[in-house]
């Protein structure tokens, strides 16, 4: 079992024709995700490293039987991508895609909400079920199977407590890179209600940053509803108030959005944070042996 | 990115929103001008740079004629101004707007953000204007009126004259504040805005609407749309480090500790910062080479850290996934080479041909401290900057 994506997944790539594209197509190919194909407007009816290319996304997906979406097209034309793999009817959709105007996601998200296709990202490095599929960038030879599920707002941290885990000997089910944009599609709440109702995945590690109060959200959720054991870490505890550290999301404005009380509530929510990004495969490896 | 006050108002002024008449100048000689412009009585002369808290900051002096408005712009002109939002080292002002003087009878607050939660833009409206909004949020939430704009629909009419009768206003102010907000909106998604405050947004004495102050940041993300907007940075306002960077298309900030980061991964950069701090130490920057960095950024970075002089040493903690640590560790022994940097270097890295990097970095003949882990990397460049 795992969440969202498995060997059942038939990925393809919107922009993979492109360098970024190209590459990650492959590396999910050979990391044994079956991709079928993609779309590159303008290029439909020609091949590509031996994947057929498709003008849209309803013509990829009716030919190929696509039922997933990695989105590698730049900044200006991302918004657009997200709304045609919706409008195509894709249960999901992976945009890697960092730094669209966050007005565009408003509207995308105003127009989609509701809809049937569940969008992670964007500016994220996407997911990964271990030993089965990826869509995006997370690398997959640092991944181990296991029975851990990851949910995390920033890339290298993630590989980072991938690599933990499984020096830890805990490998993981699936790990979601939700991403650093102020307005995102699958929230830490949408993720940890995926991973509540898999079997397999019997803890989760929860990525946090400075910015917004989606931590304090998830806080508030877990009290309620998840009954696994979470290990969180929140980055920023010495980041400087008003400054935009990398990610768009990642700012601390008018005194909120603070480490300090994201912290705080997922520790109220009997999440065992940890202070330190180098304790947290030990953390998790802790909980799971109590 | 940020603008001056000056800038937001003639941006404003364009989409139709009431703002007071005034100039800019960069020079005390122009100001008398200007004032004599304005009908030579009362004018208000602020110092424009980007941080609030100006006034109390001695940076907003309202002045008398032409001679004072001269005077005050001299004396305002170049000096160091210190507000709750510069910091200690205070801010330099380089040009101060000349204003003409308004009569107040109520000081209200207008605000748009875009609210995160209901992926909505928000528009908020206070009858306690002229002071910080975080502080009336805190104590008085209830002065507070709030309108979730729908991305489809836009600001509508109803919305404005409930935050209008919310701000006790009346008459025909209803449908001139219903124009103003409308006006303001239509500037904030024009021009790709991140936030817009109007602060004090007045009613002068014979009732009718302006905007007495003006804040607008900009998405940085939608810059590449609005060339027009470009112009109005002002990189004399940022840390020149920070610009300098930019050019590179690295995402530095400066900070204030010793210890110098380079890192990819703005999480991973962050969680850096945090792990100097643990380990006792105080982090010199924040910087994120990114994902797929080269030798020649490696380089850029290092000089760009270098040229930090409290940096007593730099830690380089990298996760190779996409970035390979064997190009890494190739930068970064090209750009030591180079530019002889004179401080410890302490290497951390993971992930992709690691061990190839480590190697390379041995064999290199150059004094590098490594480590394995993330916690160990930080204790051993904290005790080396000490």
């Amino acid at each position: 079992m795992s969440v969202l994506i498995d060997t059942h997944t038939r990925l393809m790539v919107q922009g993979i024709t492109g360098r970024e594209g190209t590459f990650h197509a492959k590396a999910a190919q050979a990391y044994g995700t079956t991709v079928v194909g993609g779309v590159t407007p303008g290029k439909g009816g020609t091949t590509h490293e031996g994947w057929p290319v498709f003008n849209t996304v309803r013509e990829c997906v009716t030919a190929t039987g696509a039922n997933a979406s990695v989105i590698f097209v730049p900044p200006p034309g991302g918004a657009d991508a997200i709304l045609e793999a919706a409008d195509a009817g894709l249960p999901l959709a992976v945009c890697i895609t960092e730094g669209i105007p966050v007005l565009d996601m408003m509207r995308v998200f105003g127009a989609i909400r509701g809809g049937s296709t569940r969008v992670i990202g964007p500016n994220c490095p996407g997911l990964i079920t271990a030993g089965q599929a990826k869509a995006g960038i997370i690398p997959g030879h640092i991944c181990k199977e296991g029975r851990v599920g990851i949910v995390s707002k920033s890339g290298t941290l993630t590989y980072e407590a991938i690599h933990q885990l499984t020096k830890n000997g805990l490998g993981q089910t699936t790990c979601i890179g939700i991403g650093g944009d102020p307005l995102i599609g699958t929230s830490f709440i949408d993720a940890l209600s995926l991973f509540a109702d898999d079997p397999q995945t019997e803890a989760v590690v929860m990525i946090g940053e400075i910015g917004g109060n989606a931590e304090q959200d998830a806080a508030a959720w877990i009290t309620q509803h998840f009954r696994k054991p979470v290990v969180g870490f929140i980055a920023g505890q010495t980041a400087p108030p008003g400054r935009r550290m990398g990610h768009a999301g990642a700012i601390i404005a008018g005194g909120k959005g603070t480490a300090a009380e994201k912290m705080a509530a997922l520790s109220a929510a009997g999440v065992r944070v940890v202070k330190s990004p180098a304790d947290i495969g030990a953390a998790v490896k802790e909980l799971l042996r109590a | 990115m940020k603008i001056h006050e000056y800038q937001a108002k003639a941006l404003l002024a364009k989409h139709g929103v009431p703002v007071p008449q005034g100039e800019v100048v960069f020079d005390a000689a122009d100001a008398a001008g200007v004032a004599t412009r304005l009908g030579g009585g009362t004018v208000v002369v602020k110092a424009q740079i980007h941080a609030g808290g100006r006034g109390k900051g001695g940076g907003v002096k309202v002045v008398k004629g032409a001679d004072e408005a001269r005077a005050t712009a001299a004396k305002m002109l170049g000096m160091t101004l210190i507000t709750y939002q510069t910091g200690p080292h205070g801010q330099t002002v380089r040009r101060v707007l000349i204003e003409q003087g308004v009569k107040i009878q109520r000081e209200l607050y207008l605000g748009i953000v875009l609210d995160r939660s209901s992926e909505r833009l928000v528009l908020m409206v206070s009858p306690e204007g002229g002071v910080e909004i975080e502080k009336v949020a805190e104590e008085t939430p209830e002065k507070i009126f709030k309108a979730f704009i729908h991305p489809g629909l836009g600001l509508t009419a109803f919305q404005t004259r409930q935050l209008a009768f919310a701000l006790g206003l009346q008459g025909p102010q209803v449908a001139a504040a219903g124009k103003m907000m409308t006006a303001l909106y239509n500037a904030f998604v024009a021009s790709d805005a991140s936030l817009l405050e109007i602060n004090p947004l007045i009613v002068t004495e014979d009732g009718s609407l302006l905007a007495l102050d003006a804040k607008m940041n900009f998405d940085d993300n939608a810059l590449y749309r609005h060339p027009e907007l470009k112009e109005l940075r002002d990189t004399a306002e940022e840390d020149p480090l920070e610009v300098e960077a930019s050019k590179y298309s690295l995402n530095y900030i400066k900070l204030d500790g010793t210890i110098g980061c380079m890192v990819n991964g703005a999480g991973l950069a962050m969680a850096t910062m945090d792990i100097i701090k643990l380990a006792g130490g105080e982090p010199a920057n924040f910087l994120d080479v990114g994902g797929g960095a080269n030798a020649e950024q490696i380089k850029n970075a290092f000089r760009i850290l270098m040229a930090d002089t409290s940096v007593k040493a730099v830690f380089i903690n990298i996760f190779g996934g996409i970035l390979r640590c064997d190009v890494l560790a190739e930068g970064v022994i090209a750009a030591v080479t180079d530019l002889g940097v004179p401080v410890p270097i302490v290497v951390r890295m993971e992930g992709t041909n690691v061990e190839k990097g480590k190697q390379m970095l041995k064999e290199s003949g150059l004094k590098f401290t490594t480590a394995d882990t993330m916690a160990e990397g930080a204790e051993r460049v904290v005790a080396l900057a000490r």
